[in-house]
């Protein structure tokens, strides 16, 4: 570790020796190389695997042997594996949940960021208490619940993507708001207030002024949910039975349940299919995620 | 009053109508159920629904916060509630409803046909998709209709060669829906009359029935049940029919039991010996990933902390693409990977290795952490990066000046401030490793399994998915052990949340 820190700061030399080098930069880029080849191997494997038209685990060991798309055709149209529909499923569900959770919690955060009201306190303790229980630990009381709510409104009962909706709605609230609130904190009243003597009622201030001016912390709440719900598969395996109504998780799990005769291949293509929205996401929104991450963590 | 703000109106009087006549189906279901509590809270939240939005500049907050309240209140409030109850029940196989249920259900499994019983001629109805057995009395050809939940009632009927074939406000099926059903069909059991104890009508092939008689018979005024030996079964308070020599009839039913969940968790050996090293290796997993990802990622930090350093953006682009990739398909991946026979380490890594990776219980730690640390370091370089520029230059200016370098710069100037920037990130950090249910169930299903216990436990698996796998797998499903489990990891999480409030400064934020 005595390394670390940065070395002294050297005058143009004309000639640099390797050892300087390497005590200068070079030792950094081996570091780089090293944890890059960590970093970036299990991908690669995936997507040797995906390519390879071979279906067992064994047969992807050779990376990037063989090319073929033919486990992209067989994870597609196999009878065993709805792919498409749980593709479609997540997708809906993720989407949704992103949605309807971040203008929830907005609405959540405007009324704590602005308003004074009796029990404003009382409720942002009671949120930020409540973000540390995570929804996990119910999940057989959901059970339940949902069960009994299904005899009531079979559509939203066991295997409703919609009742799995309402169950993430209700988890990620507490989060959500949270997060929001300190960052409708840093919009200035200044600006209600002026729109409001110009006649603007509070829903409109809201929603044509505020949640303009808060719009990458949507961004950024909106991108997590996605994740979040995207990959979550405790509650989803315990909700979802029917197969028909499972997302990828729920269903790429159970395809490879026993690696042993699993077909591999066809889960790797499977795989790079569904991560490949979400990567293009993140990285397109990158900038955002990480100075919210950072902005949150060092203020 | 201007367009938009009358869309806006119909928009809400639409919205809420719909909430309304929601709720009063809900209402009346639940009333039918018999559940008055919960008939009373549905029509009270949603008439202060209604006032809420329909009172015109009165109630502004309320406005913004019901929508969320209301999900909370009945997927976290209400479900923290709910575990708490049925970590006092015996809810699980075998004793899932009233005791009712159990003694019909019962009855019912221990039917055998009657020898000598009449054929009663019969037509499969349906009525909403629940099945009925329209059966013609051959004595005085009268129709009865019945459904596994309501005994025997006589009917109108129209009859045909002196079969009852159809009767109003039911569907007869035909042959070939007969077919289809089939197995729904066979395990069809209408109950003869009220008392269960006269049996039942059953049809093997949908075309004629027979009576049945349960080889149990229940004595509701004593509340026992007898069996053809003469064995008697007595409701001792434990949930189901006991006999004397202990042997219990299943399925009992769902009583309270006070603490015994817990009781048992505690004393009982074989239980609490996995609960307490379950405890023990979720701790350690938990402290072991936080700091392990934090190292990499400080290392990494501070390695590109380095202003002629090139090439720095392919790499931090490499290194973000972990974190990137859904977690739960690079944890199936690495499962894959790790396979002993197949899996690409062992083959093309470590030439042909049986290194057992996933089967040896000290191996299978190490790697979980390893899969972690692959997991959560880009998470740490990005927040040690953000950690490192906010460090103000004059500190570590003034600390050369005073002679310090290297080592002593990053130990007592750097490392004190990163740690107190990132201290929130570490606890959230530890919190969300506590609970990392998909990279213990996902990786290895939390295995290898440990075959000292008949819990269905193994040795990477985490309090939460002990949680899951006691109350989803396995033959015996205990919900009341399971939410007995689930309020103590509560208590544990709760213990860190509030020593995580003394240190951070997220309730001072709120005292603005």
């Amino acid at each position: 570790m005595t390394t670390t820190a940065p070395a002294p700061v050297q005058k143009k030399l004309p000639r640099r020796s390797l050892v300087a080098w390497l005590a200068d930069t070079g030792w950094r880029h081996l570091v780089a190389i090293a944890v890059s080849i960590f970093a970036v191997f299990p991908l690669l494997f995936v997507i040797s695997s995906a390519l390879n038209p071979n279906g067992t685990l064994t047969g992807s060991n050779a990376l990037f042997s063989k090319f073929g798309p033919d486990s992209f055709i067989r994870i597609l149209t196999g009878n065993q594996t709805p792919y498409l529909l749980w593709f479609g499923n997540s997708v809906f569900i993720a989407a949704v949940t992103a949605v309807a959770s971040t203008l929830m919690a907005a609405l959540a955060a405007y009324a704590f960021s602005r308003m004074r009201f009796t029990g404003r306190r009382f409720g942002l303790i009671t949120i930020v208490v409540i973000q540390m229980f995570p929804q996990l630990l119910g999940a057989v009381a959901i059970f339940l619940m949902m069960t009994a709510i299904g005899d009531i409104f079979p559509v939203l009962g066991l295997s409703s993507r919609l009742g799995l909706i309402m169950v993430y709605l209700g988890g990620a609230l507490g989060v959500n708001t949270y997060l929001m609130y300190g960052f409708f904190n840093t919009v200035p009243v200044e600006i209600d207030e002026a729109a409001k003597i110009d006649g603007a009622g509070h829903a409109r201030i809201f929603f044509s002024i505020i949640l303009r001016l808060v719009a990458p912390i949507l961004a950024v709440v909106a991108l997590l949910s996605v994740i979040a719900s995207f990959s979550e598969y405790l509650i989803a395996s315990v909700l979802l039975i029917d197969p028909e109504s499972q997302t990828l998780a729920v269903g790429l799990v159970k395809l490879v349940s026993n690696p042993r005769y699993a077909d591999w291949s066809a889960f790797s293509a499977g795989a790079i299919m569904a991560a490949i929205p979400v990567v293009l996401l993140f990285l397109a929104l990158q900038r955002y995620i990480v100075g919210g991450l950072t902005a949150g963590a060092v203020k | 009053m201007t367009r938009s703000s009358l869309l806006a109106l119909v928009v809400k009087i639409v919205l809420l109508a719909f909430i309304d006549a929601v709720a009063v189906y809900a209402a009346f279901f639940v009333l039918l159920q018999g559940n008055l509590v919960a008939t009373v809270a549905i029509l009270v939240v949603t008439a202060l629904i209604n006032v809420v939005y329909l009172a015109r500049r009165r109630f502004l907050p309320a406005k913004y916060l019901t929508p969320g309240l209301l999900f909370l209140a009945v997927f976290q409030i209400f479900v923290l509630l709910y575990t708490g109850y049925v970590g006092f029940t015996n809810y699980g196989t075998g004793h899932n409803g009233s005791k009712e249920q159990a003694v019909s259900s019962l009855l019912a499994s221990s039917l055998v046909r009657v020898e000598d019983s009449p054929t009663y001629p019969v037509t499969v109805v349906d009525r909403l998709g629940q099945l009925g057995l329209l059966i013609t009395d051959p004595e005085d050809d009268t129709a009865y209709v019945g459904t596994a939940d309501e005994p025997l009632t006589e009917v109108d009927a129209e009859f045909e060669n002196g079969k009852a074939v159809s009767t109003a406000g039911w569907t007869s099926l035909t042959f070939q829906q007969v077919i289809a059903r089939t197995a729904e069909i066979t395990e069809l059991a209408v109950p003869f009359s009220d008392d269960p104890n006269d049996g039942a009508l059953r049809t093997p092939d949908g075309s004629s029935a027979y009576r049945y008689l349960s080889t149990l018979e229940y004595d509701e005024s004593a509340g026992t049940m007898t069996d053809d030996r003469g064995v008697v079964y007595s409701d001792i308070g434990t949930g189901a029919f006991v006999a004397e020599n202990g042997e219990e009839l299943r399925p009992g039913w769902q009583i309270t039991v006070g603490g015994d969940n817990f009781v048992r968790a505690l004393t009982e050996s074989s239980i609490r010996g996995p609960l307490l090293y379950v405890t023990a290796w979720t701790f350690a997993f938990a402290i072991g990933s936080v700091v392990l990802c934090f190292a990499l990622g400080l290392l990494l930090a501070l390695t590109f902390e380095h202003a002629r350093m090139r090439g720095v953006r392919y790499y931090r682009l490499l290194m973000i693409l972990p974190y990137a990739f859904p977690a739960f398909l690079s944890i199936l991946v690495w499962g894959g990977m790790m396979n002993e026979s197949f899996g690409f380490l062992n083959q093309v890594v470590f030439g042909g290795a049986d290194i057992p990776w996933l089967s040896d219980p000290t191996l299978a730690k190490v790697s979980v952490l390893l899969v972690n640390l692959w997991l959560g370091f880009p998470y740490m370089f990005l927040i040690c990066t953000g950690a490192l520029q906010a460090i103000p230059g004059e500190l570590t200016e003034a600390a050369r000046v005073d002679g310090a370098r290297g080592w002593n710069l990053f130990r007592h100037i750097k490392l004190p401030l990163l740690l107190s920037t990132t201290a929130p990130v570490l606890i959230a950090s530890f919190a969300f490793n506590f609970n990392n249910f998909n990279l213990v169930y996902l990786l290895n299903n939390g295995g290898p399994r440990d075959t000292t216990t008949s819990l269905p436990v193994g040795h990477t698996d985490l309090l939460i998915s002990m949680v899951y796998k006691v109350a989803f797998t396995g033959q015996n499903r205990d919900y009341g052990l399971a939410s007995a489990f689930s309020i103590l990891i509560f208590v544990i999480v709760a213990g860190i949340a509030i020593f995580s409030f003394s240190r951070t400064r997220a309730l001072e934020d709120i005292q603005r």
